[in-house]
């Protein structure tokens, strides 16, 4: 199984989400990509743009320092 | 959100477009200030996506945008707001995508641009005689519906088509928003965004003022992302036409600066508690002193005979100077950019 990671550390909302938004489109279903922010914001708004949108967000929470981590699985939407 | 539920009423499948230009207010301010925390750090956009069940694209035009702000063609509302020239160069964005989508997806495409304008409603935007103008020059034409005021305005092809029933959209019209407040209670919605604008930082004087005088120290009408994010951040003072300061008023803005400090020279307090200055300029020896005064005043040193303020360049290299930090009264009221 691919899992892709997106830096998208120093970015503010709603630049994590557009990123995550970019690259899910290149990317088939089942795979899983991991988005590491420094905005907490993304914890609440990559969340919602994977329910909006029908992606399975597989775990999401602190990361490493100041960081947030946001992992999810494309879903067939 | 009103004119997405008037759509799903009559079984019409919508999908949401957000522009982000830069100047949003929410997300970034609401992520560097510790005293928004409380309002939540929800997108808006995607949370009434998630309530509307609809699909939200999110698009970043930022770069283009600065046409839109550097020379609007139909001027600007009260401060440097281009108010018309942004929903005409948005609905135009939204058009090529639905032109895209159609031409993609042929008759599973989407079929026109709804918006929820209103007759009236806006002093620059939503006048009678520029919502015409806003469905021709951005090319949408009659594939602009808007769904609360339709009934103020000519018949559009998806009403022609019979796609839309018509008898079923309103004529909302002034700036009264008590029948919009109406028809969101009728849908059971007790929670939306603040009604009256509010939404673009381009609205806002004091961060017109900070925009302009930005445009005047460098004697060129132009701009990068970096420079309207940290327009929205700290105190800003130019103490010399060719430099200004500024300056964190909390934790959360001191975590925001920090990460600009290899691109501009930055002070800050070492003897004492206090804010992180990040000066946007070039200074002297006997200005960086005069820098470190005015911060040596934010910070909890203000009172002390001499405060250390640490002076580092970009690349890292430092320095430090003591100083007596400035007294209030000696900071002229027009050192303050966009006010006090």
């Amino acid at each position: 199984m691919t899992v892709e990671t997106l830096d998208a550390r120093r970015l503010l909302c709603p630049m994590p989400v557009i990123r995550t938004q970019n690259r899910v489109r290149e990317m088939a279903p089942g795979e899983e990509l991991e988005v590491i922010c420094t905005d907490p914001g993304a914890l609440a708004d990559i969340p919602a743009w994977c329910r909006v949108h029908g992606h399975e967000v597989v775990q999401a929470g602190p990361g490493d320092g100041n960081e947030v981590v946001v992992r999810l699985r494309v879903g067939n939407g | 959100m009103l004119a997405v539920k008037v759509m799903q009423e009559q079984g019409i499948e919508v999908e949401g477009v957000n522009f982000f230009t830069g100047f949003c207010v929410e997300g970034h301010t609401h992520a560097i200030r510790k005293k928004d925390k409380d309002r939540g750090k929800r997108n808006n956009a995607l949370w009434v996506a998630e309530r509307l069940g609809i699909k939200l694209h999110i698009v970043d035009i930022s770069e283009e945008y600065k046409d839109v702000v550097l020379n609007p063609r139909h001027g600007y509302g009260a401060n440097l707001n281009p108010c018309l020239d942004c929903k005409i160069f948005m609905v135009n964005k939204a058009s090529l995508m639905l032109n895209k989508a159609r031409e993609m997806a042929g008759d599973g495409g989407f079929d026109f641009i709804i918006t929820g304008e209103v007759v009236g409603q806006r002093p620059k935007s939503q006048r009678r005689e520029t919502m015409p103008l806003i469905a021709s020059e951005s090319g949408a034409e009659d594939r602009l519906l808007r769904p609360l005021s339709a009934l103020n305005m000519p018949e559009t092809l998806p009403e022609r088509e019979g796609w839309v029933d018509r008898s079923q959209l309103h004529g909302f019209h002034g700036r009264n928003r008590k029948p919009q407040m109406a028809l969101a209670k009728r849908y059971g919605l007790d929670d939306y965004a603040q009604p009256a604008g509010g939404c673009c930082f381009l609205t806002d004087e004091a961060y017109s003022k900070k925009l302009a005088d930005l445009w005047q120290a460098r004697n060129e009408r132009r701009y990068e992302l970096d420079d309207i994010m940290l327009l929205k951040v700290g105190r800003h003072l130019r103490p010399r036409p060719h430099f200004k300061l500024i300056i964190s008023r909390e934790q959360g803005e001191n975590n925001f600066l920090e990460g600009y400090r290899y691109q501009f020279t930055s002070l800050t307090p070492v003897s004492h508690r206090g804010p992180l200055a990040l000066v946007d300029g070039t200074i002297t020896e006997d200005e960086q002193r005069l820098a470190a005064s005015i911060l040596a005043r934010y910070s909890q040193g203000r009172a002390a005979e001499a405060v250390t303020v640490e002076v580092r360049a970009p690349d890292g290299v430092s320095r430090e100077v003591q100083v007596a930090p400035m007294p209030a009264d000696d900071i002229p009221e027009d050192w303050h950019v966009g006010g006090v």
